[in-house]
This record gives structure tokens, C-alpha cells and sequence, in this order.
């Protein structure tokens, strides 16, 4: 993995996740033995979008690798307000940096802006494409939690537009997950996601409530409902309504389900489920953490896979 | 078929014949190859002409004109059994059959009005050619149905 571009979910096989999760659960077993793995070692951030989670756990993967970060800083104040490329952003970048992250509004970004740098580019998230970093530490949390063998999962919420639900579905064809996908219509995974889960063989229902499924699930992954794929703030209330869970909700669920948000959540997951023993989502967030280094480590070539 | 129903269509000194066109693609064949007439070279067009091996076929004459391979590639896509024919001088000195291209660059037009390739950005557009239509290689939409409505404007 040394010097790659990590740009989609579906670069990943089964060796390579299991690499990088093995790699991650030594570093949380004693981080301390990687403090000064990377010490000259300067990350690049450019984040054309709002971001707290994902900008700030690369942050502090690098940091606690013993490096630095460069931070863009907001498109108001960079260059690219004055109409600058994102080919010639990466290019000029690429210079001050070892490594590069990069989150944009635009599909493809990452991929195109991989062709025009020679350091190693990590997308972290591209519009309504991917977000591998996200779905490495999803799947991180899912093993600690629930494992690989047999697995059952449900995906609910936002599977149109939702990136870490589009890289997540496609790694989980690595394990043989059961998936499920629960979502209103006008919110279903989009054509070419269910192209690529077809042509991996995997076994994917959708539906369009979670009651009848979620006794089965050993996961359920909620996602948040935009109110701005909405034409009017009618149509979403009555949408999103159906898509939240409370603690009553889950009592039709198997005692060690593991439930899993990407965070931000507005009010799809009631806060009375964040003391139940179901809630795994705050657990999730804190594992982007030696994820990330763990990933970091492996693309600066600290540790071949 | 004797003379007096013969296609009457003229020969061409100098440019392409393609032949066995999927029956009614023709018109499609032509928007490929940004022919519109208002150049003033001649351009035939014969549609649903039998034929033993397609039903019915379509072929065009474009005089003046020899395809590009970006050309000859999205033209497998919608017409897959076309041969090409280079005229130079009345007679034909180089004669090919399409094949089916496993990626189409610089031709296409991602539909997704969010794909970075759509975007004032140095990159041409990138298809792969997959089982039922054509995907983007940033964005991963796929193009099933109508690609010459989705020809990137010269």
C-alpha cells in the first residue's frame, strides 16, 4: 500500500482492510510506540468543504504519528476563490506536503486530482462519491463489535447521496455481508452503486421500513436525511419522520445489536438510545483515530501490506 | 435488386463510407461526427436499407472526411457491426470493422452536472465501456440509453 492514492472503497480486498484494521488495533493497544514514527513527516489538508470529524482525526492521527499538518484553510480565503483549479491546488500542494487529503463538493475530485500528484492523495469524501477513510473505520467498529462472520447489516437513511454509505456497501462485499437497505424510494442507492453490488454477487435487499428487517440485524448504520434533498420542509417531515429510532424502536431488536451513525446526527437517533448498550456511534468516531494513522502509516511506508 | 432500384446514391472521391449501421442509427452517426450539412461537403444517407446480415441497415457517406479514433469508438457503441471504408481517389483503399473499445476519452459528456469532469479542469471525460452502456471514470454514473445525447459539444 506504500505511496497509494486511497481514493474509493473499491480499491480495497479483503487483505488490504484486514491489513489496515489489524494495523489500527496494534496502534490503539499502545499508541505511545508510535509517537515519533513520522516526526519530519507534514500532512496536507485541503478541505473545500465544511468538515469537523474527518479533518480533525487526520489532524490527530498525524499529530500522534509525531507529524504536522499544512491546512488549506477555508475556500474563502484560499485561491481557489479567485478561480483557480483543483488540478493546480494539488499540484502547487503537493510541493509543501508528504501526503495529501482532500475533501470536495464535486464526484470524482479525489480521482481526478490523483492523476496530477506524485504524493499519496487520500479522498476524504468527494460529493456524493466516496469516502474510504470513513468506511475503514466503520468497518474497524464492526469487527471489535459485531465481526465479519455472518454478518447482517441494515443501512437506513439518506443511500442516494450518502458517500459513506456508498463505500461502506461496496466493502462489505469483502465479508459477505447480508445487506439491507432501508430507505424511502426517492432516496434508494443510486444505479451504479447496485451495479457494482450485482456484479460482486452480493446479497442486497432494500425496503422501504425497518420494522419488518430489524430483528434480523446484527448492525444497523442510520444516516441523516437532508432536508435539502427535499423540494418543500412538508415532504421531508413526513420522509424523515420514518427513518428515526428511538429506545422503543430497538426493543424489537436482538440484544447485541451494535447501532452505528456516521455523525453528524440531527434527530434520527433519539438520545435516549446514547446510554443503551446498543449505541456504538461516539465508540465509531473515536476509532477514526488509529484508523487513520494506522492507514497514514502504511501510504508514508511505515509498514508494508 | 436491378439498376433502376439501386440506392442512388453518388460515389465519393475523397472521405468515409460506413456501412452496416444498426438499422435507424444513421442520423445518431452523423451528430458523432458533428455532421450537420453546413459544411458543404456531401453527405449520403441511406436509412433502413435490407440487408442479409443486420435485417436492415443504414449507411453513410460523408465525402471530405476520415474518421478519428475517438470517433470510430463511440460509433462501435451505438452501431456495433459498422465497417468503415477510407475512399481515396474513387476507390477504397482501407476497409475496418468497429470494435468494441474498452474505455471512450474526450468524446462523451458525464450527465452528472457534479462530476469534477464536467468542470473547467484539465482532464478530458473518460468512459468505461461496461455489459449494458458506458461509466464514468470519476464519477462512476453510467450512460445505458441514448449516448449520442450525451456527445460532448466541439
Amino acid at each position: 500500500m506504500r505511496h497509494d492514492h486511497i481514493i474509493s472503497a473499491k480499491q480495497l480486498s479483503r487483505a488490504d482492510i484486514e491489513a489496515v484494521l489489524d494495523h489500527a488495533a496494534d496502534i490503539a493497544a499502545d499508541p505511545a510506540a508510535y509517537a515519533d514514527r513520522h516526526a519530519d513527516t507534514l500532512l496536507g489538508l485541503l478541505f473545500f468543504e465544511p468538515s469537523t470529524r474527518t479533518k480533525m482525526s487526520f489532524t490527530t492521527a498525524m499529530k500522534r504519528l509525531g507529524g504536522d499538518i499544512v491546512d488549506m484553510g477555508s475556500v474563502e480565503s484560499s485561491s481557489v476563490k479567485k478561480g483557480e483549479s483543483l488540478a493546480d491546488t494539488v499540484r502547487v500542494v503537493e510541493g509543501y506536503a508528504d501526503a495529501l487529503v482532500l475533501r470536495h463538493p464535486m464526484e470524482g475530485s479525489a480521482k481526478m486530482a490523483s492523476e496530477f500528484v506524485d504524493v499519496p492523495l487520500v479522498n476524504a469524501g468527494d460529493g456524493a462519491g466516496q469516502h474510504p477513510t470513513q468506511t475503514l473505520l466503520d468497518l474497524y467498529t464492526i469487527r471489535e463489535n459485531a465481526g465479519f462472520d455472518d454478518l447482517t447489516i441494515g443501512i437506513m437513511g439518506d443511500l442516494k447521496y450518502g458517500r459513506t454509505v456508498h463505500s461502506l456497501a461496496h466493502a462489505l462485499t469483502n465479508v459477505d455481508a447480508h445487506q439491507h437497505f432501508i430507505s424511502p424510494e426517492s432516496l434508494r442507492l443510486p444505479r451504479s452503486v447496485r451495479y457494482d453490488l450485482h456484479q460482486e454477487g452480493a446479497e442486497v435487499r432494500e425496503h422501504t421500513e425497518l420494522e419488518s428487517v430489524l430483528p434480523e440485524l446484527d448492525v444497523l448504520y442510520v444516516t441523516r436525511i437532508q432536508r435539502e434533498r427535499f423540494p418543500d420542509e412538508s415532504e421531508y417531515r413526513a420522509v424523515a419522520g420514518q427513518y428515526q429510532i428511538d429506545s422503543e424502536t430497538l426493543e424489537a431488536a436482538k440484544d447485541d445489536l451494535t447501532v452505528m451513525h456516521p455523525l453528524p446526527r440531527v434527530d434520527e437517533i433519539a438520545h435516549d438510545v446514547d446510554d443503551t448498550d446498543y449505541a456504538t456511534y461516539f465508540e465509531q468516531a473515536h476509532n477514526g483515530v488509529p484508523v487513520r494513522m494506522a492507514l497514514l502509516d502504511m501510504i508514508l511506508g511505515g509498514e508494508p501490506a | 435488386m436491378t439498376d433502376d432500384q439501386q440506392l442512388r446514391v453518388s460515389k465519393i472521391r475523397n472521405g468515409t463510407v460506413i456501412d452496416h449501421i444498426t438499422g435507424g442509427q444513421a442520423l445518431n452517426v452523423l451528430a458523432i461526427l458533428g455532421i450537420d450539412g453546413t459544411s458543404g461537403d456531401s453527405v449520403s444517407v441511406a436509412m433502413n436499407m435490407p440487408s442479409d446480415r443486420l435485417g436492415k441497415k443504414d449507411i453513410v457517406k460523408v465525402e471530405g472526411k476520415e474518421l478519428s479514433q475517438n470517433e470510430v469508438d463511440v460509433l462501435s457503441l451505438i452501431a456495433p457491426a459498422a465497417s468503415i471504408n477510407i475512399v481515396r481517389d474513387f476507390e477504397v483503399v482501407e476497409k475496418a470493422r468497429v470494435e468494441r473499445p474498452s474505455m471512450v476519452e474526450g468524446v462523451l459528456e458525464c450527465p452528472n452536472h457534479n462530476c469534477i469532469s464536467t468542470e473547467d479542469e484539465p482532464v478530458q471525460s473518460r468512459f468505461a465501456v461496461v455489459d449494458d452502456g458506458v461509466r464514468c471514470e470519476y464519477c462512476d454514473t453510467i450512460i445505458r440509453d441514448d449516448l449520442p445525447a450525451h456527445i460532448l459539444a466541439e
